[in-house]
This record gives structure tokens, C-alpha cells and sequence, in this order.
């Protein structure tokens, strides 16, 4: 048996359900460039989920994007964006190596991370923070439903959020 | 992905190109409220640009107001002085 640890990442302080969605400002950049957008811009005509991942080039980030991509969350009723403490030239390279029809928010000093409470101080990294893996269900400028990792690594219960963004 | 508050102008533009900031001292002497879209620095990857201006050079800019899309610092500075100056 080999053995290895699973990082518990303890309770987490993530806004919840009920809450409103805490407004931001940041550059989204998809695999052509990038421009600043508001949170509020992009909820104007309905759900959103925003999810937040480790930096771009971790395995979490790649098999989280693969996975959304492949399940053809793109094409749902709901908007799907990300979050990264990555910098914009290298999530427009992210975007584009792995074909993902997705935008992602540039945070690389991880104030929106901080905003909605899914901070995680990288160990060994000095001075580096990122986001915890974690979605929103944002609706109504509303936090409807929140997923957020409590083990490192652990990954986004798909199923179970495929289930409300597809209703 | 459109905003209610989105600016009249989108300057497309790479970071640290002087030919972009000369375009971005004329907006700011005037005043004007304009987005910022930021391109790759290698053409190839600036199909965006290609598609909107029919070129693959920065800057670029789109002015909803009066339907102009117009490549080149020159012809920018010009439009601008002409059109808003």
C-alpha cells in the first residue's frame, strides 16, 4: 500500500447560499485577448457559475477546465467563467492549448478569491496565494448554491452541479 | 457578454506598444471613456483584431457612435482630433 497524504484544508469561510455575490472588477480573457469585466455585466441575463481553480498549468486547473469542456458546459443555460491568480498571457495560453470555449478572470493578487472567502496560502510558495478549488452559483447578484474543496487535492462534484446549472 | 455601461470606443491594443499609447494619450486628452481590449503579441494569434479591422495590427480602434473601425496611430490621431477635438 502506498501511502500519501491528502492536505485537509479545514472549514472553509466561502460566502454562502443567501448571501449576495460580492461585486468585482477584473481583466477576462479567453484565448484571444483579454478586457476588463464586471461580475454584475456578465449576471445581467442570468445564472452564472463562477469557478475558481488553482493556477493555470496544475493538473487541478487542467483536469477541471478538460472536464467542464468535455461535459459541454459551454452550451448550458448557464454562463460558466473561471478564476485564476494566473496572469492573463498565461490563461489566454491555457485557453487556447486545451481548445476551452470558456473566459477566465486574471486575479493574480487573489482579491476575489479573498472576496468570497477561498483563499489558500500555497505552502512552499512563498508570498503566492490562490484560490481553493470552488464554485458559485451566482443568480439575481445571489449566491444560490456553493461547492468548496475541503481537501487538497480534491475535485468538483460534477454531477451534483451539472444537475442545477442544466435545470 | 456585453455590458449596459460599456464605452462608445474599444481601443484594441498591446501592452506597451507605443503606437498604442500614443492612441491612449489622445483618448485621455480628450477625455474619453473607452474599453481596452488587449491582444497577443504575436500576430498569428491576433485573429480577434483580423476579424474586427480586416488587419492583424495594433492599435485599433471601433467607435460604435459613428460605426468607424480604423487600424494605424496616424489615422486614429487624425479621427480623433477630427471627431472629437
Amino acid at each position: 500500500m502506498v501511502e500519501f497524504d491528502v492536505v485537509d484544508l479545514g472549514p472553509s469561510e466561502a460566502v454562502p447560499p443567501g448571501e449576495p455575490a460580492p461585486p468585482f472588477t477584473r481583466p477576462l480573457v479567453t484565448d484571444e485577448g483579454w478586457t476588463d469585466r464586471s461580475l454584475a455585466g456578465l449576471t445581467a441575463d442570468g445564472p452564472l457559475l463562477l469557478v475558481f481553480t488553482p493556477m493555470a498549468g496544475s493538473f487541478l486547473a487542467t483536469y477541471t477546465w478538460s472536464e467542464i469542456r468535455d461535459r459541454g458546459w459551454d452550451a448550458c443555460g448557464t454562463t460558466v467563467v473561471g478564476v485564476s491568480a494566473s496572469t492573463p498571457y498565461e490563461l489566454a495560453a491555457f485557453l487556447r492549448d486545451g481548445d476551452h470555449p470558456f473566459g477566465i478572470f486574471a486575479d493574480p493578487a487573489n482579491g476575489v478569491a479573498d472576496a468570497y472567502g477561498v483563499v489558500h496560502d500555497l505552502d512552499g510558495m512563498a508570498g503566492i496565494a490562490e484560490p481553493r478549488l470552488a464554485a458559485f452559483l451566482i443568480d439575481d447578484g445571489t449566491v444560490e448554491e456553493s461547492w468548496v474543496s475541503r481537501e487538497w487535492p480534491e475535485f468538483l462534484p460534477y454531477d451534483a452541479i451539472e444537475a442545477v446549472i442544466e435545470d | 457578454m456585453t455590458e449596459s455601461t460599456d464605452p462608445s470606443l474599444t481601443l484594441y491594443r498591446l501592452q506597451g506598444c507605443p503606437y498604442c499609447e500614443r492612441v491612449v494619450r489622445k483618448l485621455g486628452e480628450y477625455g474619453l471613456p473607452y474599453r481596452s481590449q488587449f491582444v497577443e503579441p504575436l500576430h498569428s494569434r491576433r485573429n480577434a483584431v483580423k476579424r474586427v479591422a480586416g488587419v492583424r495590427t495594433v492599435p485599433v480602434i471601433v467607435d460604435e457612435r459613428t460605426g468607424v473601425t480604423m487600424a494605424e496611430s496616424d489615422n486614429i490621431v487624425d479621427y480623433l482630433e477630427a471627431t472629437y477635438g
